[in-house]
C-alpha cells in the first residue's frame, strides 16, 4: 500500500516535469513546427487541460468529503447541475448589476443550491435511510427534470469571469501563461485542494470526519456525533459540487444548457478513486482526464487524423473505465463507506 | 396463505401507490410554486394517457421498451447490482438490429424480423457483459462502467448513422445515402419489420406482445428456477452464497448480459416496431426511467409490468399535459424523481402516512456496498 503510494507519487512527479519540459520545448524552440507535438504540448492544449480538470477537481473533492465520513456519493453529477441552474437564474436576473457582484452573486447561489442538494441527499441516506446509490440517482433525476422543467429558454447571462494575472508570476514564459492567468474560480479550486488536504489530515475536523468513515462505531465511542459529521461533509461536498456548476456557467461557457454538466459528475467520482481518496491524487486524476478532453479538442482542431470525430470524443469515458479497472484493486475505500449508522440503542 | 403473507403483499402494493400519490402531490405543489396550474396540468396528464382510444394506444407504446429496461434493471437488483447502463444497452441493441435490418434484402420475414431482434439483443447483452466481466476480473464497480458505457455507447450510435463533416469526414456505414445531411440509417426492410397488431393510426406493434412474455419468463426464471435461485442468493448475500457452492463470479457475468440483452431487445423492439430507423435523437431515456420502473415494481416482474404501464401514461399524456395547460412536459422528470425517491425509502411513506412494518423482514436491496472488490 505504502510503497504503491510512493511509486504513484513518482510517477506524477516525473510526469510533471516530463509536461512541463516538453511545453517549454515545443512553445520556446522550432519544435513547435511539429503539428503532433503541438496538439501534445501547446499552450492551448494545457490551458484547456486546466480548464478541463477544475469541475472534476471540485467534484472529485465533494466526492472526497462525502465518502471519507460515509457517504456514498453518486448525485455529484446532479448536484453540480443544481448548481449550474442555479447560477444561471442567479447571474440572469442581476444582469443589470455591476458585472462583478452579479457574477458572485451567483457564485453565492450556486454554493447555496449545490449545499441544499448535499442537505437533501444527508437527510435521505442517513435520516431515512434510502440506499445511497439510489438517492444519489434521484437527485440526479430531479436536478435534471427542475432544470429543464424551469429553464427559460430566452434568458441570456450577460458577462462571465475573465482572467486575472498574477503579477510576477505570470510573466514567466508558458507556465505563467497557463497557471498564472486564469479567472478566479480555477484559482479558487486549485487552494482548495490545499484546503481539504489539510484540513483532512491535520486538523481535528478531518481526523474526526476520517474516523467516521473508517469505523463510526469506535467514533461513536469517544464521543464523534457520527451522523452530524455525516451531515456537515455532505452539505460541504454539496457546496463544492454547486461551485462547479457555477463554474461551468460563470467562468467556463457564460450561459446554461440542459445537461450541460455531461457526464464530469461522474467522471469526478472515476477521479476521486483513481486518486485514492486523497485531495492531491484526485486533483492529479482529474488532470489527467482533463488532459483527455484537451487531447480530443486539440485533435479535432488540429485536424492531423481521420479517425471519425466521435471515436476521439470516446477518449475521456474510455480511459475513466480503463483507470476504474486497473486501480481499483490498488486503491482502499473508506471502510464504513455506504453503511447506515445506527447507535446501539437505535438498532435494539 | 397465510395472514402475514398476505400483509407482506398488501404493504409491497400500497408503498408505491402511496409514493406514486406523494409524488403527484408534490409535484402539484412544485407546479403552483411556479406559478402553473396543477388541476389542468393533470387533467391534461390524464387526457392524454387515458382519453382516447389514441391515447390509450399512446400509453401501450410508451409502456413497451419500458417493462423491458425496467425488467433490465429489476434483475441486476436481484443479483445486487446496479445497472445504470439499461441506455447504452438499449442504445447498442437499436443499431444491431438496424445493422440487419437495412440489410439482407430479399430474405423471408420469418428469419430476417428473428435475426435483426438476436441481433439487438447480442448487442446488448454484449454491453452488459463488459461492466459485469470487469467487476468480477478487475473489482471496477458496475455503476461507474455503465455509465460511462453510457456514453461511449451515444457516441457510437451517433457515428454509425453520422453523415459525415463538411470537411470531408466519412460518414457512418449505417448512414442513409439518400438524407443529405441529416444524420440517420435508411428504413429497415418491410421483411425486418414487427407487424401492426392494431395498424395506423394507433400503431400498436407486436413488441408489446413480445415485452408481456418476457416479463412472464422472467417472473419464471427468477423464481422457479436454480438459476433464480442462486441470482437471488447473490444479491442477498454474496458471501453466503459462496459458501453454498455458488459461482458467484458467474452469476454476476451472467446477470448483468441478461439484463444487458433485455435493454437490448427493448432498443430492437423500439426501431424495428415502431421507429423502422435510428437516427441520434432517439436517445437512451427509457434505460434511465427503467431504474424507477424496477423499483417502483419492487423488482419482481409483475411489478415491473404495472410500474411500466404507470410510467408509460405519464410519458403519453406529457405531450397533450404541455399542449392544454401550457405546464412545460420536464415536470414529468420532477415527477418520475419524487416517486424514485418515495419508493426506495419506504421509511419517508411509512412515517407519512403512519403504516407500520409488518413483522417479518420484507426483502431490501442494498447496493451501497463501497467501490471496492
Amino acid at each position: 500500500m505504502q510503497r504503491t503510494l510512493r511509486v504513484t507519487s513518482y510517477i506524477a512527479i516525473a510526469l510533471v516535469v516530463f509536461f512541463v519540459v516538453m511545453a517549454f520545448l515545443v512553445n520556446l524552440t522550432p519544435l513547435g513546427e511539429n503539428r503532433w507535438l503541438r496538439v501534445f504540448f501547446s499552450v492551448s492544449a494545457l490551458n484547456f487541460t486546466l480548464r478541463a480538470s477544475v469541475p472534476l477537481i471540485l467534484g472529485a473533492l465533494c466526492g472526497i468529503l462525502c465518502e471519507r465520513t460515509g457517504i456514498i456519493n453518486i448525485g455529484i453529477e446532479g448536484m453540480m447541475l443544481a448548481g449550474a441552474f442555479a447560477a444561471f437564474v442567479a447571474k440572469t436576473s442581476t444582469n443589470h448589476w455591476p458585472l462583478m457582484s452579479s457574477l458572485l452573486f451567483g457564485v453565492a447561489i450556486a454554493l447555496l443550491v449545490g449545499g441544499l442538494m448535499g442537505l437533501l441527499h444527508a437527510i435521505f441516506s442517513i435520516r431515512y435511510r434510502m440506499d445511497q446509490i439510489i438517492s444519489g440517482t434521484v437527485l440526479i433525476i430531479l436536478a435534471g427534470g427542475i432544470s429543464a422543467y424551469l429553464f427559460d429558454r430566452n434568458a441570456v447571462a450577460q458577462g462571465k469571469f475573465g482572467a486575472i494575472a498574477i503579477p510576477g508570476l505570470s510573466q514567466i514564459p508558458v507556465l505563467g501563461e497557463v497557471l498564472f492567468t486564469n479567472p478566479p474560480l480555477t484559482y479558487t479550486a486549485l487552494i482548495l485542494v490545499v484546503v481539504i488536504h489539510v484540513g483532512l489530515f491535520y486538523t481535528r475536523w478531518g481526523l474526526r470526519s476520517r474516523a467516521c468513515g473508517e469505523h463510526p462505531r469506535a467514533a461513536d465511542t469517544v464521543g464523534i456525533n457520527v451522523n452530524r459529521f455525516r451531515y456537515l461533509n455532505t452539505v460541504l461536498g454539496g457546496m463544492l459540487a454547486g461551485l462547479a456548476g457555477g463554474f461551468l456557467v460563470l467562468e467556463a461557457v457564460g450561459q446554461f444548457q440542459e445537461g450541460m454538466t455531461a457526464g464530469r459528475g461522474f467522471i469526478s467520482l472515476a477521479a476521486m478513486i483513481f486518486g485514492n481518496w486523497m485531495p492531491f491524487g484526485a486533483m492529479g486524476a482529474a488532470l489527467l482526464f482533463g488532459y483527455t478532453q484537451a487531447l480530443q479538442n486539440e485533435l479535432l482542431l488540429a485536424g492531423v487524423t481521420t479517425v471519425p470525430r466521435q471515436f476521439v470524443s470516446m477518449i475521456p469515458y474510455v480511459v475513466t473505465i480503463v483507470a476504474v479497472s486497473g486501480f481499483v484493486g490498488r486503491v482502499r475505500p473508506p471502510a464504513a463507506e455506504g453503511k447506515v449508522y445506527e447507535t446501539e440503542s437505535e438498532s435494539e | 396463505m397465510s395472514l402475514s403473507s398476505l400483509r407482506r403483499i398488501g404493504y409491497m402494493v400500497l408503498i408505491p401507490i402511496l409514493a406514486v400519490f406523494s409524488a403527484l402531490l408534490l409535484g402539484a405543489i412544485v407546479m403552483w410554486m411556479f406559478g402553473d396550474d396543477p388541476l389542468a396540468a393533470y387533467r391534461g396528464l390524464w387526457t392524454g394517457a387515458f382519453g382516447s382510444a389514441r391515447a390509450w394506444s399512446t400509453t401501450i407504446r410508451k409502456m413497451t421498451p419500458l417493462i423491458l429496461t425496467g425488467l433490465s434493471v429489476a434483475v441486476a437488483f436481484k443479483a445486487g447490482l446496479f445497472n445504470i447502463g439499461a441506455s447504452g444497452q438499449f442504445l447498442v441493441g437499436s443499431v444491431c438490429s438496424v445493422a440487419v435490418g437495412v440489410n439482407f434484402e430479399g430474405l423471408p420475414a420469418f428469419i430476417h424480423l428473428p435475426l435483426a431482434l438476436l441481433a439487438g439483443v447480442a448487442g446488448g447483452v454484449l454491453w452488459g457483459f463488459i461492466p459485469g466481466a470487469l467487476k468480477v476480473f478487475t473489482g471496477a464497480h458496475e455503476v461507474i462502467v455503465t455509465i460511462m458505457l453510457n456514453y461511449v455507447a451515444s457516441l457510437f450510435a451517433a457515428w454509425t448513422v453520422y453523415a459525415g463533416g463538411t470537411q470531408g469526414q466519412t460518414p457512418g456505414p449505417l448512414w442513409d445515402r439518400t438524407a443529405g445531411a441529416i444524420s440517420r440509417t435508411p428504413e429497415v426492410f418491410e421483411s425486418a419489420r414487427l407487424p401492426w397488431i392494431v395498424p395506423e393510426p394507433y400503431r400498436i406493434h407486436w413488441g408489446v406482445a413480445i415485452a408481456l412474455l418476457v416479463a412472464l419468463i422472467m417472473w419464471w426464471i427468477i423464481f422457479k428456477t436454480t438459476l433464480g435461485f442462486s441470482t437471488r442468493t447473490v444479491g442477498a448475500n454474496s458471501k453466503a452464497a459462496r459458501y453454498a457452492g455458488i459461482n458467484v463470479r458467474w452469476i454476476t457475468i451472467l446477470t448483468m448480459m441478461i439484463a444487458g440483452g433485455l435493454a437490448g431487445l427493448a432498443g430492437a423492439i423500439e426501431t424495428l416496431g415502431l421507429n423502422h430507423r435510428f437516427a441520434p435523437e432517439f436517445t437512451g431515456g427509457v434505460g434511465f426511467q427503467g431504474i424507477t420502473v424496477a423499483l417502483l415494481g419492487q423488482t419482481n416482474p409483475i411489478g415491473v409490468v404495472l410500474a411500466a404501464f404507470l410510467l408509460g401514461a405519464l410519458e403519453a399524456g406529457a405531450a397533450r399535459m404541455q399542449f392544454d395547460s401550457g405546464v412545460a412536459a420536464d415536470i414529468i422528470q420532477v415527477i418520475q424523481a419524487l416517486v424514485l425517491a418515495f419508493v426506495a425509502a419506504p421509511l419517508i411513506i411509512r412515517q407519512i402516512y403512519r403504516i407500520r412494518k409488518p413483522s417479518d423482514q420484507v426483502e431490501t436491496t442494498v447496493f451501497s456496498s463501497g467501490w471496492g472488490r
